[in-house]
C-alpha cells in the first residue's frame, strides 16, 4: 500500500487525484490495527490448541489430586474481578486519549497496570501454593495441561504489563502523537483480548473443573 | 468500502484520518454498557457454582459455557469495538475464519479423544488375558 502511495506521489494534477483515492480508501495507518488483529487471531489459535489439550487431559489425574480438590474459586473470583476492572480502566484510558488529555490517560494506564500486576501476583501465589502441596505440573496430565494453559495466559498478561510500561515512557517523553495513539490502540486490543481468553479459562477450567 | 468512507465523512472526523484511530470512536456509554453486562455474566456463573446451586456437571456445564460465549460476544462488541464494518469487513472475516478453526480444533480433539478413551477401557477388550 505504501508502495502505491510512493509511486503516485509524483506531482501532476491527475496523479494528485489518484493519490487522494488511494489514501482515502486504503487507510495505510489502519493496516497496523488490522495486522495486529490478525496476530491476535493467530494467538487465539494457540489458546484453542491449549484449551483442546486441557479438554482432553483435564480429567486424567494419574492418582493425583483432582481439579475439585486443588482449584480454589475464591482466589479465581478475585483474579477475575481484577482483570475485568483492568479492562474498564484501560477503556477509560482510551477515552482520555481520544480527548487528548495526557495526564488522566497515563493515570488510568497506571491503574490498569496495578490491577494487572495484582492479577499476576495472585496467580503466582496460586501456582507456588499448588507446587508446594505436591500438585506441580509434573504430577499428572491434568496438572501439566492446567499449568500450560493458565501459565501461557499469565505470560501474555506479563508481556502486556511490560508493553504498558514502555508505552508510559513513550507517551511521557513524546506525548500523545499519532504513533503513540496507534500503539495504545494495539495494546488496547491485546489487553481486551486477554480478558476474552480469561473468560474461557475461568469458565472451562475453574468453574467446570470444580463441578466435575 | 464506499460505505466506510461515507461514514468517516459523516462523523466529521475526516481531518483526523491520518492519526490512524479515527475510525474507532469510543464512548463512555459503550464501555459502561459492556462492563455492566460483563460483570453480570461473570458474577452469575461464579455465584451459581460457589453457592452450591450447581453441584453436578452436565446441564450446568452447558449453561456455564453458554454464559461464557455470551460474555465473549459482549467483550468483542463493547471492548474490542468489533463490527461488520471495521477495516472494511476484514476484521470480521478473520474472526469468522478463526472461530471455524477453533471450533474444529476443540470439538474435534475432545470428540475423538473421548471415543479413543472409551475404546481403551479394559471392559471393552474381549481377550484381556491375551494382553502383554
Amino acid at each position: 500500500m505504501s508502495d502505491m502511495t510512493m509511486t503516485v506521489s509524483g506531482g501532476s494534477g491527475a496523479e494528485e487525484a489518484l493519490r487522494f483515492h488511494v489514501t482515502e480508501d486504503h487507510h495505510p495507518e489502519n493496516a497496523t490495527l488490522l495486522g495486529f488483529w490478525l496476530y491476535l487471531m493467530s494467538d487465539c489459535l494457540i489458546f484453542a490448541c491449549l484449551f483442546a489439550t486441557y479438554g482432553v487431559l483435564g480429567r486424567e489425574y494419574a492418582g493425583g489430586p483432582s481439579a475439585k480438590e486443588v482449584l480454589e474459586l475464591p482466589i479465581v473470583a478475585v483474579n477475575t474481578t481484577l482483570l475485568l476492572l483492568s479492562s474498564i480502566t484501560y477503556g477509560f484510558s482510551v477515552l482520555e486519549m481520544q480527548n487528548n488529555r495526557r495526564g488522566p490517560m497515563m493515570a488510568w494506564l497506571i491503574v490498569t497496570w496495578l490491577l494487572g500486576a495484582g492479577f499476576i501476583a495472585l496467580e503466582l501465589t496460586e501456582f507456588t501454593h499448588l507446587v508446594s502441596i505436591g500438585a506441580g505440573p509434573g504430577r499428572s496430565a491434568f496438572l501439566s495441561s492446567f499449568f500450560t494453559l493458565v501459565g501461557t495466559h499469565g505470560l501474555h498478561v506479563t508481556s502486556g504489563l511490560i508493553w504498558m510500561i514502555v508505552l508510559l515512557v513513550q507517551v511521557g517523553k513524546k506525548g500523545l502523537n499519532a504513533a503513540n495513539k496507534r500503539r495504545l490502540m494495539c495494546l488496547s486490543m491485546f489487553w481486551h483480548f486477554l480478558d476474552v481468553v480469561w473468560v474461557g479459562v475461568f469458565s472451562f477450567v475453574y468453574l467446570m473443573g470444580v463441578l466435575s | 468500502m464506499s460505505d466506510h468512507t461515507q461514514h468517516t465523512h459523516d462523523d466529521g472526523h475526516h481531518e483526523h484520518a491520518h492519526d490512524g484511530v479515527a475510525q474507532i470512536h469510543v464512548t463512555l456509554k459503550g464501555y459502561m454498557t459492556g462492563f455492566v453486562a460483563a460483570a453480570f455474566l461473570t458474577i452469575l456463573p461464579f455465584w451459581l457454582v460457589m453457592s452450591g446451586a450447581f453441584t453436578k456437571s452436565g446441564p450446568a456445564d452447558a449453561f456455564i459455557l453458554l454464559l461464557a460465549a455470551v460474555q465473549i460476544v459482549v467483550h468483542m462488541v463493547y471492548f474490542l469495538h468489533l463490527n461488520a464494518k471495521s477495516e472494511g469487513g476484514w476484521n470480521m472475516l478473520a474472526l469468522v475464519f478463526t472461530i471455524v478453526l477453533v471450533v474444529i480444533t476443540l470439538s474435534g480433539s475432545i470428540w475423538i479423544m473421548y471415543h479413543l478413551n472409551q475404546n481403551m477401557m479394559p471392559s471393552m477388550m474381549k481377550n484381556v488375558q491375551n494382553l502383554p
